[in-house]
């Protein structure tokens, strides 16, 4: 069962106090989208082994949505950072950097 | 208009290794808008002595209490005869703001655990911390409690003031029986 | 015979005699016994037959290894079976009967199947059972269930009660022997907060027994000491009878305490979960003695070395008067030593090493007078229900007899395995050791905790250090290690010295004799609770079964109560001998937790009975339950079903209840519903975007009926919206919606439209609402008095805030029912007064409260949806006719987008329609209509199914809802559907409005 530190409300806690939301980063794709990209919005996931994306919120908690970046094989939490950004920024990244010298982001799509 | 009944008509229970007691009606505003601004400051705390709390804090004088829920929340607490006057203050302090203020004394109910063994009754329920070095007094912490969400602070020392939905509260006071059963004292704290 | 010694038991309180049962038989022991050493102290060695050959069984170790000794422990609320004996304290009262055996333990009919050992090999059941079919589930299962399976399930519901408790330490040692103490202590220096937990009563582990000194004091002198000093120090707790159970991602450990089991008297729960999340976890968790594998090693009186060790200096017990000792080591020849100074005969060792010098264990044994055979082997235990001798052989050979030695105990040891059971459970690697013949913790990769580095450090014997004063160095080290890898700073204190043992090195020996024949190899058994033999595991490595995980499960090898604690190791090897590799390249199964069975009951803690599942109650709850509800659970809500009155059915009652409403008046408590606040400048914009329709143009005082979509299209929820003024809506969910719609709207302001100032608060439970309905409604409420809801002043799906009968309410006009209907939001703490005042003004009037059943009775008649019923996660508006509530001018909606792919435009998706059957009768919930021909696999074609269906006592006939291929096209026409009992029900597709199409009772 893992622990998270919440970004939002800075808690540090076990995994009964929060909700797995899925990848993150995922852009919505409305009306007028392609049958492609809304079949990759709605349905397509990364699954990687290793480095991950993840939403999640902290349900029990404060109740916000905030992001993951952890390692879907060692379970190492790299960081949380913001639910309201598109990417994950570059602190997270350099600490992935940092953990798995080898790992290259996945291109989106 | 009736006398407000709360969740539990304010029943207590002693049997076990603490004092558990439904508070009665209290008074809880949700209020929601940017903690930063002044006119939430004022919203929350016109009025009274308090300060605005911190995250994870609740900031608390008499029947008035200020507490942080999440960055764009407060619950500000009043006696429940107070509410309407302070909702219609708030109203005033954040006219013209994005900010959202509502009664929600009625949606809740509050629980108090008191006696030496609170905090270990608290811990056989809730997955935090709560050995004396990690939660005081002040410190204000949502989470759950079995299955159901509750938030809860420390009146002081030895006494949890617990906040759960109206409707749960049975289960959380019956829950709170379980846990306070006699002869199930643990001696971690 | 096995007896109490008239010294010695350094764990017993001779002064405290108990008196206990076993199969009916009164015997007794004294505080501080456990199971075991009593039942050896009353000469019972033989305490079970075994689980598929029924042969006798006897103790073979003194801790959570036993794999034999296994009873039904207690009687009624408190009988549980397959408790563990030598685990188990003993308590004056305690009853206890053996298991797995028909009639009796001493003679038992199922014992034939060791006379047929040879038709049974591994894998019989699988190759025997499979053909015909048809018999394996009326002949065979029951057959074999009956005769297999150890202990009887309990019948009664458990009398006891149990708890979870979250505990937070910066350091946790599992084990409280030598290694885990030290440990501690050279952890807790740092001024970390340290928990050690230790299964058993007692501190110290094997150490007191092995003996030796620790600077200078006797060892069990030492321990008294540091936990003394550990008891003392503020920021350390022990708990004894605390077994860590199991280790799990970033620091989370299961433990598991037994509270009340050897004291059942004890007010309290039986047993407590300790749920930890610790900084850094050390193992210092021992090691378990390996059993050697000879023909007729599960001959009661068979034991291990240590157990034989233990019993005499623990528990004062002779396991036996004569006892040889074999073995592969030097520890065993403590064993021996004891017994000589128990005074009791040791006729030979049988030690299968050749050494070219004695070490000091042989000397002393020697210098004892023991007779010691070095390179010498068992060829076979002589004996049935007790050991009466041993044929000697020598190792090297193939079991040819070289002399019979008169004994009633063996005692043996085949080497020490670490136990790595707890460093393993979350990816700790091992790694094969050569020299000590054994798997142990691979320190440099350990499991993994959130901040990329190892949170588990073994100790002790746990990391195959195995002598006393290796242990205790390794000990503070690995405390050292933990409270830094928590993040204090150590306190560096040199481990205290004991003095070397001198020990020569262990010969692994994986069968004895190495030569033994296939009559040897088939009655050595490796896993004596699920009788798997050496035979066995070469039989599977033969057939193909070469992964570890195959023959495992091939064999069953390990796969018993006792997860193989005694058995694997050996297996394996054998399983490398067959497969002619080395024993890392086979590697072992994968350990699990917990380490000894645990109760369900901890696993559950609190939640059973009252508290098993949070049930929601309203503010008018007590009221329903004093006046006749039946509950319906809707999510964790209870909602009345129907009221029912004495002399009622059910039936009856929601009959009445309809009739009713439709005719006079009814009230519901409808506070369950969902009711969610949105407010802010973006609030009609956001709005917008969550509902099919168009909620933006809502006037303020009006009320709007909404449906919600997810992103694929389907329908998620529906409610009415109203629009408190310009900024501000509330927006009514379903019952089930209320939590759901609110974290939707949450996750979507959050993660997508952040920017969108809207704020939005769940106010679901600060509202007692009562739908007040029926053709007299206005008349209550006018008799309440207080504010005009008159037909122009509250018109249709208008809403208006004032006072009734002095209370302060929010009136909706809205009807779920389509008749004059109310619904009426007080605050919570004033619902049943509100209630109460409805009652009296409508004594006359005709007022009686109505439950869900009358509820969805009055919308079907009325062709009104219900979520869940007509919606089933793969239904759009569109099916449901409910085009109209559907916004064309909307550029964007949630699930929009989605109802553009082509199957969602597809004529022939089922749409919705009213089903009336000819007979009158009430159609089958979720029948199918069948259509001409059948499916690939042979299935009837469906043309439609039933999504709701009543008895309509305003109609007096039966009427449902069903979605219907090409439905709305084919008024009039007449499907089929099959019941259960294989009839078929005819039923025309009619509209789904049954009652007043027109809408005139809703409207006046």
């Amino acid at each position: 069962m893992l622990i998270l530190t919440c970004p939002v409300c800075g808690v540090t806690a076990e995994e009964t106090e929060f909700h797995a939301g899925g990848e993150a980063h995922l852009t919505r794709h409305g009306p007028g989208a392609s049958d492609a990209d809304f079949e990759d919005y709605l349905f397509m996931r990364a699954n990687p082994r290793g480095v991950h994306f993840e939403r999640w919120r902290h349900v029990y908690g404060c109740g916000k949505w905030f992001h993951a970046a952890r390692c879907t094989t060692t379970l190492q939490v790299f960081g949380t950072y913001t639910a309201q950004t598109s990417a994950p920024p570059q602190e997270i990244l350099d600490k992935i950097a940092d953990a798995r010298p080898d790992w290259t982001p996945r291109t989106p799509g | 208009m009736s006398e407000p009944v709360s969740a539990l008509h304010g029943i207590s229970d002693d049997h076990g290794l603490v004092r558990i007691t439904e508070l009665g009606p209290r008074g809880m505003i949700t209020l929601r808008g940017d903690l930063a601004s002044s006119a939430i400051k004022k919203a929350a705390t016109k009025g009274t002595d308090l300060s605005l709390p911190g995250p994870g804090q609740a900031v608390l004088s008499g029947d008035d209490g200020v507490a942080w829920m999440s960055p764009d929340e407060l619950l500000v607490m009043c006696a429940y005869d107070d509410v309407q006057a302070r909702l219609a203050r708030m109203t005033k302090a954040t006219q013209g703001k994005h900010a959202l203020a509502v009664n929600v004394s009625d949606a809740r109910a509050v629980i108090e655990v008191s006696g030496t063994r609170a905090r270990e009754v608290v811990a056989k329920l809730a997955p935090v911390d709560l050995s004396p070095d990690a939660f005081t007094p002040g410190m204000f912490r949502r989470t759950r409690m079995a299955q159901v969400a509750a938030a809860f602070w420390m009146h002081d020392d030895t006494t949890f003031r617990i906040i759960c939905f109206r409707s749960q509260a049975r289960y959380v006071f019956d829950l709170l029986k379980v846990a306070a059963q006699p002869g199930s004292e643990v001696d971690y704290f | 015979m096995s007896t109490r010694l008239a010294t010695g038991g350094r764990l017993l309180s001779k002064d405290k005699a108990l008196s206990f049962t076993f199969n009916g038989r009164r015997l007794r022991g004294f505080s501080g016994d456990t199971l075991a050493s009593a039942l050896l102290a009353n000469d019972q060695m033989l305490v079970g037959r075994s689980f598929k050959y029924h042969r006798p069984r006897g103790i073979v170790a003194s801790g959570a290894e036993e794999p034999n000794g296994l009873v039904n422990m207690g009687e009624g609320g408190r009988f549980e079976p397959n408790q563990r004996i030598t685990t188990t304290e003993l308590f004056d009262g305690l009853t206890a009967t053996s298991q797995n055996h028909w009639p009796s333990l001493d003679f038992d009919v199922g014992a034939i199947n060791s006379k047929l050992a040879r038709f049974l090999p591994a894998g019989f059941y699988y190759k025997m059972f499979i053909h015909p079919r048809p018999l394996w589930k009326h002949v065979y299962e029951p057959i074999i269930r009956r005769s297999a399976g150890l202990g009887r399930a309990p019948t009664a519901p458990d009398a006891d009660t149990y708890e979870h408790f979250h505990a937070f330490c910066d350091v946790l040692v599992i084990g409280g022997g030598v290694a885990g103490l030290q440990a501690a202590k050279a952890a807790a220096r740092s001024g970390a907060r340290v928990l050690v937990l230790e299964q058993t009563p007692h501190w110290g582990g094997r150490a007191p027994v092995d003996g030796g000194t620790v600077d200078g004091k006797p060892v069990d002198k030492f321990v008294e000491e540091l936990v003394s000093e550990l008891a003392d120090m503020p920021n350390v707790t022990l708990r004894n009878r605390t077994m860590g159970a199991g280790v799990y991602d970033h620091g989370y450990v299961l433990g598991y305490e037994q509270l009340g089991d050897h004291a059942p008297e004890k007010p309290g729960p039986r047993h407590r979960l300790w749920r930890i999340r610790a900084g850094h976890v050390l193992t210092a968790t021992g090691a378990i003695e390996r059993p050697l594998p000879f023909a007729g090693n599960d001959v009661p009186g068979v034991m291990l070395a240590s157990a034989v060790r233990d019993y005499v200096v623990n528990y004062g017990v002779s396991p036996g008067d004569r006892t040889v000792v074999v073995t592969n080591n030097d520890n065993a020849y403590l064993t021996a030593i004891a017994l000589k100074y128990a005074g009791l005969s040791v006729p030979a060792i049988l030690d299968a090493r050749v050494l070219p010098t004695d070490s000091p264990a042989m000397e002393q044994a020697k210098a004892l007078g023991i007779r010691v055979l070095m390179g010498h082997a068992v060829s076979s235990v002589k004996g049935g229900k007790r050991v009466t001798g041993v044929a000697v052989c020598s190792q090297s050979g193939e079991g040819a007899v070289l002399e019979e030695i008169a004994c009633d105990v063996v005692a043996m040891s085949g080497g020490w395995s670490p136990v790595v059971h707890l460093w393993s459970h979350c990816g700790g690697k091992l790694l094969w050791d050569e020299t000590q013949a054994h798997f142990r913790p691979d320190v440099d990769k350990a499991p993994i905790g959130a901040d990329g580095h190892g949170f588990v450090t073994p100790a002790g014997c746990a990391n195959g250090v195995m002598q006393l004063d290796a242990i205790l160095a390794d000990a503070v080290q690995a405390g050292e290690i933990a409270c830094a890898a928590a993040g204090f700073r150590a306190r560096h204190s040199d481990a205290p010295t004991a003095e070397p043992s001198g020990e020569t090195p262990m010969t692994p020996v994986w069968m004895m004799p190495q030569g033994a024949g296939i009559k040897l190899r088939s009655k050595a058994w490796l896993d004596y609770q699920n009788d798997v033999k050496v035979s066995d595991v070469q039989l599977a490595a033969q057939e193909g079964f070469e992964s570890v995980e195959h023959a495992k499960r091939y064999t069953t090898l390990g796969m018993a109560t006792d997860q193989g604690k005694l058995s694997n190791i050996n297996g394996l090897a054998t399983l490398a001998a067959a497969r002619n590799v080395a024993i890392p390249q086979v590697g072992t199964t994968t350990f699990r937790p917990p380490y000894t069975p645990i109760s369900m009951g901890a696993i559950g803690g609190e939640a059973r009975g009252d508290v098993f599942q949070p049930l929601r109650r309203t503010p008018m709850h007590d009221w329903h339950a004093a006046n006749g509800a039946e509950w319906e659970p809707v999510g964790h809500w209870r909602r009345p079903y129907a009221y029912r009155r004495s002399g009622e059915s059910t039936h009856e009652a929601v009959m009445r209840e309809v009739r009713n409403t439709r005719d006079k008046l009814g009230l519901l408590d409808a506070s369950t519903l969902g009711k969610i606040v949105v407010k802010g400048p973006d609030a009609p914009r956001f709005l917008d975007m969550l509902y099919t329709n168009m909620m933006s143009t809502l006037k303020p005082g009006k009320c709007r009926y909404g449906l919600m979509c997810s992103e694929n299209g389907f329908l998620i929820d529906d409610g009415v919206v109203a629009r408190i003024d310009d900024d501000t809506f509330l927006c009514h969910t379903t019952t089930g919606g209320a939590e759901r719609i609110h974290q939707h709207m949450e996750e979507w302001l959050q993660t997508e439209w952040w920017d969108w100032k809207v704020h939005v608060a769940n106010v679901t439970e600060q509202y007692a609402q009562i739908a007040v309905v029926g053709p007299n409604a206005r008349t209550a409420l006018e008799r309440l008095g207080g504010m005009d809801v008159g037909k122009d002043a509250l018109g249709f799906m208008d809403w208006a805030e004032g006072t009734l009968g002095g209370f302060a309410v929010r009136v909706y006009r809205i009807s779920f029912s389509g008749e004059l209907s109310y619904e009426i939001a007080v605050d919570a703490s004033h619902g049943q007064a509100f209630w109460d005042a409805l009652m009296v003004v409508g004594a006359d009037l005709g007022a009686m409260p109505y439950g869900t059943e009358c509820l969805h009775i009055l919308r079907a008649e009325k062709g009104f949806i219900m979520i869940g019923d007509e919606t089933d996660g793969t239904v759009i508006p569109q099916d449901l006719g409910l085009d109209w509530a559907i916004s064309k001018k909307k550029e964007d909606y949630l699930g929009k987008r989605a109802q553009a792919r082509s199957h969602m435009a597809d004529p022939t998706r089922w749409k919705l329609v009213g089903l009336e059957t000819e007979d009158g009768s009430v159609l089958p919930d979720g029948a199918y209509a069948v259509a001409a021909g059948e499916n690939a696999n042979g299935q009837r074609n469906t043309q439609g199914r039933v999504t709701s269906t009543y008895h309509s006592p305003t109609l007096d006939r039966g009427i449902a809802m069903g979605l219907v291929l090409h439905g709305p096209d084919r008024m009039g026409e007449v499907l089929e559907f099959p019941r259960l009992d294989g009839t078929t029900v005819k039923a025309k597709i009619v509209s789904p409005v049954f009652y007043d199409p027109q809408g005139e009772k809703q409207n006046v």
